[in-house]
């Protein structure tokens, strides 16, 4: 044991093993997250959307121990007899957590099962290709689509930095510098797997909605490099980590609340920040391909869109990107404007001085529930909005976003310039 | 002029910015998501609605008290107050049905029975459930008042055979009604 101990120690102290497993054990760890958040986004769009239509959603799908019947259970609602064959106390830890799942209702779980199941149909169902389909591409666009977001994922930064005896380990994937440009290129490169799903597809509506895709994302991709450029300016760096650092500090971009934000110049910029929120959050929608934006899958004109020839688990890769550019817009928008992993009112030092790693898992904690509200937010805009007309789309960004843009970041340069 | 020019609304200012609207429409969908939320969903009551929202969660709660009296169900035959079968076969329903989801196979009345007037009566009649698309024509058309749609729609069947409906079931189904058709009195 202790020569093992010692062997950890060694190759931790090799700066590139350390830097290897770290980054191996971070991956891991971002990679499961975007996962689970996919599946959790999906049954929040599901229940979501049922309470705003005074419906309850799907809340069947669980585990019904009342299953167990059949299988020799005498009483209905069989868990004190579960419980008991285990050895568990009757009112123990796990059976109160038994009982806040409700496993001894007729409808358990809230149908949090319901997104798990959703996928073991898609993996089930039949795989149909049609004969006239370009099959290279056919097969290639799906996995372009879901790709991007997962890649882009890496430069998001989910807590600070702690500080071990073998070195420091910054809680992101890939700390680099140009970390904002990271993220629009690659979350450009999806609008290649929806045009080539749309046009293999040799199909006339996955045809069109292949190419309101390529529109409208290139078109939104100007107007959101533009949207930021003012953030930038006054954070003066790419580096998301740094950029949440200092939010940490000196009050997230939206909240001034502390630090550097009760200046006179952080209040006056509060107002260019504001307008670049509003047209950064509306561009991740256009980008994320959600609605009031969701032109390319439009079903009232185009039947599926650029995946109506799509079925089986090529389908459900196409609806987990469009998931998960959902969860990685949001963590974008969480990242930029509402202080990332930060909690705020200088409780991230506080912490930080008491016990790094408590702090980096409160970090990460709050990063996750800010995620978690503004998904929220996405479903509760999808299920309020009525989707915009095709000409609409493109006026918003072309008359309407660039040259607000542009007027935003000439405005924030006077601020900076004139407001001291 | 062929056309009439339709007065289109003049937005103001405000509405073109579309924020305030949005948020609006945002406080809308909230209400509705606290509401179903707490279980105070309008109209809940008229649904027999329980839980979250105004849904009626439906194997453990059932519409049948809510059912309104021109509910149409599935298709039944009726016995007169007498015990007589209404059923002269005649064949209507079958003819109309736009489904063929009937079939009729007329019979005679034995003469020594309370109503040999009736001369006919089916020997066979059978609905196939899988084929009926419950628009109640049978019912409209039946010159004798001998088939009623009834307010059964939970039909579950586990077997392609247990869809068709034979003369003594639909019998059972239908149970008896009062007057109406008294022209069959032999004392008439």
């Amino acid at each position: 044991m202790e020569c093992f101990w010692t062997w950890c120690c060694d190759v931790l102290r090799n700066p590139t093993w350390f830097y290897l497993l770290t980054t191996v054990a971070k991956l891991v760890l971002v990679f499961a997250v975007i996962l689970a958040f996919v599946v959790l986004s999906v049954w929040i769009e599901r229940r979501v959307a049922g309470w705003i239509q005074d419906r309850p959603g799907p809340n069947r799908a669980g585990l019904p121990l009342f299953l167990l019947k059949p299988f020799g259970s005498k009483k209905a609602q069989p868990l004190s007899g579960l419980l008991h064959f285990f050895g568990c106390p009757p009112d123990g830890c796990i059976a109160r957590l038994c009982r806040w799942l409700r496993l001894d209702r007729e409808i358990p779980t809230f149908g949090l099962m319901q997104p798990c199941l959703d996928g073991g149909k898609l993996f089930l169902k039949q795989e149909i290709t049609p004969s006239y389909v370009r099959k290279f591409y056919f097969i290639l666009a799906p996995m372009l689509v879901l790709g991007p977001p997962l890649v882009a994922a890496a430069v998001v930064p989910f807590a600070s930095e702690v500080s071990t005896p073998f070195g420091n380990i910054s809680m992101c994937v890939a700390n680099l510098n140009i970390g904002l440009l990271w993220v629009f290129a690659v979350s450009g490169l999806s609008v290649y797997g929806l045009t080539l799903a749309g046009w293999s597809s040799n199909s006339k509506y996955p045809f069109l909605g292949g190419l309101r895709a390529t529109a409208q994302l290139i078109s939104y991709e100007v107007a959101m490099g533009l949207s930021v450029i003012p953030l930038l300016m006054v954070f003066g760096t790419l580096n998301l980590q740094d950029i949440v650092h200092t939010q940490a500090t000196d009050g997230w971009t939206l909240l001034p609340f502390w630090g550097q934000g009760l200046t006179l110049q952080r209040w006056v910029l509060w107002i260019p920040m504001a307008l670049s929120f509003l047209m950064f959050a509306t561009c991740i929608f256009a980008e994320a391909n959600r609605t009031p934006f969701d032109m390319a899958e439009c079903e009232t004109d185009l039947v599926g869109g650029y995946h109506t020839e799509y079925s089986s688990m090529k389908f459900a890769s196409f609806f987990m990107g469009e998931y998960a550019a959902m969860v990685i817009g949001s963590a974008m928008v969480v990242t930029l404007f509402l202080g990332g992993w930060s909690i705020g009112f200088g409780a991230d030092e506080a912490l930080a001085a008491w016990n790094e790693w408590v702090a980096v898992l409160c970090q990460f904690v709050m990063f996750l529930l800010k995620l978690l509200a503004f998904i929220f937010f996405f479903v509760w805009v999808r299920w309020t909005l009525p989707r915009f007309r095709w000409d609409q789309v493109m006026k918003l960004c072309w008359l309407v976003f660039v040259e607000l843009a542009v007027f935003n970041i000439i405005l924030t340069a006077a601020i900076l310039y004139f407001v001291k | 002029m062929s056309y009439i020019p339709i007065k289109r609304p003049k937005f103001s200012l405000l509405d073109r910015i579309y924020v305030v609207e949005l948020v609006k429409g945002l406080g809308i969908t909230m209400r509705h998501l606290i509401l179903s939320l707490l279980g105070k969903s309008r109209s809940k009551k008229d649904f027999n609605g329980a839980g979250i929202g105004a849904c009626m969660p439906f194997p453990e709660q059932r519409w049948d008290a809510h059912l309104p009296s021109y509910y149409r169900g599935a298709p039944t035959l009726v016995r007169g107050e007498d015990g007589r079968e209404r059923c002269v076969s005649c064949q209507l329903c079958e003819f109309i049905c736009p489904a063929r989801a009937i079939r009729v196979v007329p019979g005679t009345v034995d003469p020594n029975s309370p109503t040999p007037k009736q001369e006919k009566a089916p020997a066979e009649f059978e609905i196939d459930m899988l084929r009926c698309i419950y628009c109640g024509m049978c019912q409209e058309v039946c010159p004798e008042q001998a088939i009623f749609l009834s307010k059964e729609y939970l039909i579950t069947l586990t077997d392609r055979n247990q869809a068709l409906r034979h003369k003594e079931q639909l019998y059972q189904l239908g149970g008896t009604r009062k007057g109406l058709i008294n022209k069959w009195n032999p004392y008439k």
